[in-house]
């Protein structure tokens, strides 16, 4: 009991996944200043903005809306996002092996932030938070089916085996997934994944700041905002770590494997910063096309591929 | 200093309310922005919604139907927020002062923390403006 409360609230979890995430934070805005030639914000400025919301600034209630739903949100997407990163990042780290099946418990959790963010944002009571929340309600629809359709990938590349590290053990025994081409395309259906996951530019829809200012996050203020953009660093630091863990054969923790292991996570985050960077935002109706048809239609193919034997 | 100052001033978020203004100041507020000045520096951001900011800029003479407008956001913004005038028109009105639609300068509508006059204020009058504010803050 202890030991899964100190997993949860110190170690792989809430602690250390919020740190992390947020020097990724930083990470990813530092490249972005550095894209676009300016100097960027220092290195704590994440820490900054997060306690300034959390002890500085008023938390404004909803005077329409339900307040109770949308001060829940933000813990529970908190909670989601936490709790998948525990699954993910005990096996990585070796701690503990898991349970049978907790690939699937981790695609669940993953999905709690987004789900709580659309609870939160219909709860608010304003038109341009229902905009969001109706289009990130239509970009999950659209990009779970083929993030599912990755995991499925790696379970088949793996022996029907959907324990993460069980999955883990295999890359790092015989040679990860990636190094194949049947491993290089779930890789590149992944990276677009979590970038709607993350609503990161070409898919930030829901938030767009130009169209519908923040949309989900309209309302929120102070401490419930702070919460959200606690999320948003763990779901950073998380996502890529289980990229990592499906495809790249996961962390290793002795001598020179740190280093591989870090730059890994920090190789992923780049790729999802500069694919932001470089890209406008699309419609919704282009997104739901782009994954529906040409993001199912290159899993599949990896799929096919797979059952072969490549 | 405490560590909640020191948190607030490290990270200022903006919101932009013009007024009827002519653009030159809301030019010269996305000059410091952009990568020569880059503001971003001293973690000062432009947010869409005023519930985020801690920052309230306002630029343009504020005409009878912009002080409603005013008066709402600055209801709306989540406390502390600082309220910062830019340009002649934010200032004093400026050319517009003695205009029959001219509801006075913004300080006489929502009490200003900092001024920053000229029309338009060089971005280096900006940030010598935000240095100033949050030496005060």
């Amino acid at each position: 009991m202890a030991a899964d409360l100190f997993y949860f609230l110190v170690f792989p979890g809430l602690l250390f996944a919020g740190i992390t995430g947020g020097f990724l934070s930083w990470f990813d805005r530092k490249v972005t200043a550095r894209v676009q030639f300016r100097k960027g914000p220092p290195l704590l400025q994440p820490f900054y903005d997060f306690f300034k919301l959390l002890l500085v600034k008023e938390t404004i209630l909803p005077k329409q809306g339900s307040p109770v739903i949308f001060l829940l949100a933000p813990l529970f997407s908190v909670f989601g996002a936490t709790m998948a990163g525990v699954f993910i990042l005990l096996p990585l780290f070796n701690i503990s092996a898991g349970f049978r099946g907790d690939l699937i418990v981790i695609f669940y959790l993953l999905t709690i932030p987004s789900f709580s963010y659309i609870v939160g944002a219909l709860a608010s009571g304003n038109p341009l938070a229902a905009v969001g929340g109706s289009r990130e309600m239509k970009l999950i629809l659209s990009y779970e089916l083929t993030f599912l359709l990755v995991i499925a990938g790696v379970i088949m590349k793996c022996g029907q085996q959907c324990d993460l590290s069980i999955i883990i053990q295999t890359q790092q025994a015989v040679s990860r997934f990636i190094g194949r081409i049947s491993g290089v395309l779930p890789f590149i259906v992944a990276i677009f994944c979590i970038q709607a996951k993350l609503a990161m530019v070409p898919f930030d829809m829901p938030e767009a700041e130009a169209e519908i200012t923040e949309g989900i996050y309209i309302e929120y203020s102070g401490a419930a905002y702070a919460l959200i953009k606690l999320t948003k660093y763990i779901m950073l630091f998380i996502l890529p770590s289980f990229i990592v863990a499906l495809l790249l054969g996961g962390f290793r923790l002795d001598g020179i494997h740190i280093l591989w292991s870090v730059l890994k996570v920090m190789g992923i985050v780049l790729l999802l910063t500069l694919i932001r960077n470089t890209n406008p935002r699309v419609k919704i109706r282009q997104a739901v096309n782009f994954f529906l048809i040409w993001m199912n239609l290159i899993a599949v193919i990896a799929l096919v591929m797979i059952s072969f034997g490549y | 200093m405490g560590f909640k100052s020191f948190c607030f001033k490290k990270s200022l978020w903006v919101f932009h309310f013009g007024g009827a203004s002519c653009n030159n100041c809301d030019i010269e507020i996305l000059d410091c922005l952009t990568p020569r000045h880059d503001l971003e520096r001293f973690g000062i951001l432009l947010v869409g919604s005023i519930r985020h900011a801690d920052v309230l800029l306002v630029n343009g003479s504020i005409n009878k139907r912009d002080k409603e407008r005013l008066l709402e956001i600055y209801k709306q913004a989540p406390k502390p927020i600082l309220v910062v005038a830019i340009g002649a028109c934010g200032c004093t009105g400026g050319i517009f002062a003695e205009g029959i639609t001219f509801a006075g300068p913004v300080d006489k509508i929502i009490p200003v923390d900092a001024y920053i006059p000229g029309c338009p204020p060089k971005p280096e009058a900006i940030i010598a403006g935000i240095v100033k504010l949050v030496n005060k803050a």
